[in-house]
């Protein structure tokens, strides 16, 4: 059986303003098995972020290869997830027209996709709010509307991009649970980016340490904690403490790395 | 706080207790910025009253007293004895309405197809940039050059009918438009392109969803400006040769050193204006629904 995402031995570039050449990724080798939540952390700018790019197909890469279940990705794959840093619902359509969009575009009647976006609005705590425009709802409301919109279209993997580093604590903790809750009664295989180690391990099975850039990646921990989770309470727990410790130990080098580079391009 | 506001709540609570017990006190609040925001509104109202009655009055009074010569300047009493005589015994080109009626034909036919062109084209640059790289300097070119010379050419190859006014017009609010909506289009968040493209949004829908209605926003801030020019694009079209309109009535004064004339054609241009103003803030509203109400102080 294909992994759900494999990448191997990719290397991404980018021109940069002034000219030259700046290398994100290098030689990275990532594998995810189906249905497995999988969580990327590293320090700021290490091309995480770039890293879901690839797999969603939304950059090609520039060297090595991204696979899908077995095939190569070439622009925008489908069956594919993808929930933003930022705020990327639509500010002039209501909740329910969000929640629509997906199956809109694949084909699906008017009606059809907003029966199916009830549902899903219903889901994710939102019932009551379908005819909100997004700027009438709170931060942690319009991230449950962006899980509904990506979730609608039933994805085999979700790509998750800090989607939660925006929120205050309890609120976060709060929308962790849920997202564990709605991806237990899915398949899909999970890539969460966060800079946040507490929440790699609290939600995922597996985490990959990701090296300051060129990003590629230093290691990976298998999270053997017991499922379901609650993700408020788990970090109490002697093992969590445990992984947390030895995994920090690889990180913390990396953070110092960035930072020093970044102090001293600063001070450039 | 000062003894009379305190008194002033004293005698408040004293004129009915029962009430002011049970009344929660966040009432007694919005119900005092209430008084102070109706205060404000008649304040702002008297005001303007006044600068009215002293810009008209110390027309009126110069004209009069001769400081001032009322043949170039003519005086209120005059412009509105002359907007009162076209409205009860017609002007020189017909009865007043028709004039009226004319102009905002123009106007608005020249509007809409000034903006219907430079939204669809500008949306076109904006999201093809081979397409805007070709073509931005000729568009920069032609917007340099001062367009309402234009008219002179509207009204030989048209004729003198509505068709020229219109022409001249569009051409003015096009290029308002089309920046507008050509900027707008390449400000699109990409955030939002990308999610709705993972969602599976083809260029159409990418187009038609996503760019124009962010562009929006821009757009509609150029039309506020652009139904000005309208309004110049058609006066200056009837100035070029026309048979009817408030241009052409305007024209006809001047031609008779009819100031009062001119000024009282100005003025019916300016009632025009504020009543457009006020349809096209309706329209404003009603597509950009989906944005916060910003309510600000100083609009005009």
């Amino acid at each position: 059986m294909p992994q759900a995402i494999e990448l191997r031995g990719v290397t991404k570039q980018f021109l940069t303003p002034a000219g030259g050449v700046y290398t994100a990724l290098r030689d990275l080798d990532m594998a995810v098995q189906p249905g497995e939540f999988c969580a990327v952390v590293g320090p700021t700018g290490c091309g995480k972020s770039t890293t879901l790019a690839l797999i969603s197909g939304l950059e090609p890469a520039t060297e090595g290869e991204v696979e899908l279940f077995g095939k190569p990705v070439a622009g925008i794959a489908s069956g594919i997830g993808y929930v933003f840093q930022a705020d990327a619902v639509f500010p002039w359509k209501t909740v329910l027209e969000n929640v629509a969009a997906g199956p809109r575009y694949h084909g699906a009647s008017n009606q059809d996709a907003r029966l199916q976006a009830r549902d899903w609005i219903a889901r994710v705590g939102l019932a009551g709010f379908e005819d909100r425009y997004p700027y009438q709802l709170s931060g942690g409301m319009r991230k449950r509307v962006a899980l509904a919109q990506s979730l609608i279209n039933g994805p085999r993997v979700l790509l998750m991009d800090e989607p939660f580093s925006a929120l205050d604590v309890q609120t976060r903790s709060l929308m962790e649970n849920e997202l564990l809750g709605l991806w237990s009664s899915t398949s899909a295989s999970v890539v969460f980016v966060t800079h946040d180690l507490e929440e790699a391990i609290s939600l995922s099975d597996r985490v990959f340490v990701i090296t300051a850039a060129p990003g590629t990646i230093k290691s990976n921990y298998v999270v053997d904690l017991p499922r379901p989770r609650n993700v408020a309470e788990i970090r109490f727990q002697p093992r969590f403490v445990e992984i947390y410790e030895e995994i920090w130990k690889d990180l913390r080098d990396e953070v110092l790395v960035s930072y020093e580079r970044q102090k001293r391009s600063g001070a450039a | 706080m000062s003894v009379r506001s305190a008194a002033a709540r004293l005698s408040d609570t004293v004129a009915s207790p029962a009430e002011a017990a049970t009344r929660p006190r966040i009432s007694d609040l919005a119900a005092r910025r209430m008084r102070d925001a109706r205060r404000r509104r008649i304040t702002v109202q008297a005001l303007r009253l006044l600068a009215a009655v002293v810009w008209l009055g110390s027309w009126e009074l110069t004209t009069r007293l001769g400081w001032v010569d009322k043949f170039f300047f003519s005086q209120p009493s005059e412009i509105v004895q002359k907007i009162w005589y076209w409205i009860t015994q017609g002007t020189e080109l017909g009865p007043l309405w028709d004039q009226v009626l004319t102009t905002m034909e123009e106007t608005a036919g020249g509007f809409v197809v000034g903006a219907l062109l430079g939204i669809v084209i500008g949306v076109a640059l904006g999201r093809n940039h081979l397409l805007s790289d070709v073509l931005g300097p000729y568009v920069k070119a032609a917007n340099a050059i001062p367009r309402v010379v234009l008219g002179a050419l509207f009204a030989i190859s048209l004729g003198l009918d509505i068709k020229s006014k219109i022409a001249t017009a569009a051409i003015l609010v096009f290029f308002v438009v089309f920046f507008n909506a050509f900027q707008g289009a390449r400000e699109v968040d990409r955030n939002l392109i990308a999610n709705a493209r993972i969602l599976g949004a083809d260029n159409r829908r990418l187009t038609t969803e996503i760019v124009v209605p962010s562009a929006l926003s821009w757009i509609i801030a150029s039309l506020h400006t652009s139904f000005g020019l309208a309004l110049v694009g058609a006066v200056v079209g009837e100035l070029f040769g026309a048979t009817a309109g408030v241009g052409e009535l305007i024209y006809s004064a001047e031609q008779n050193f009819d100031a009062a004339g001119v000024f009282a054609g100005m003025f019916l241009l300016a009632a025009i204006a504020l009543v457009a103003e006020a349809l096209i803030t309706a329209l404003e509203n009603r597509l950009i629904r989906w944005r916060p109400q910003v309510i600000t102080e100083t609009r005009i």
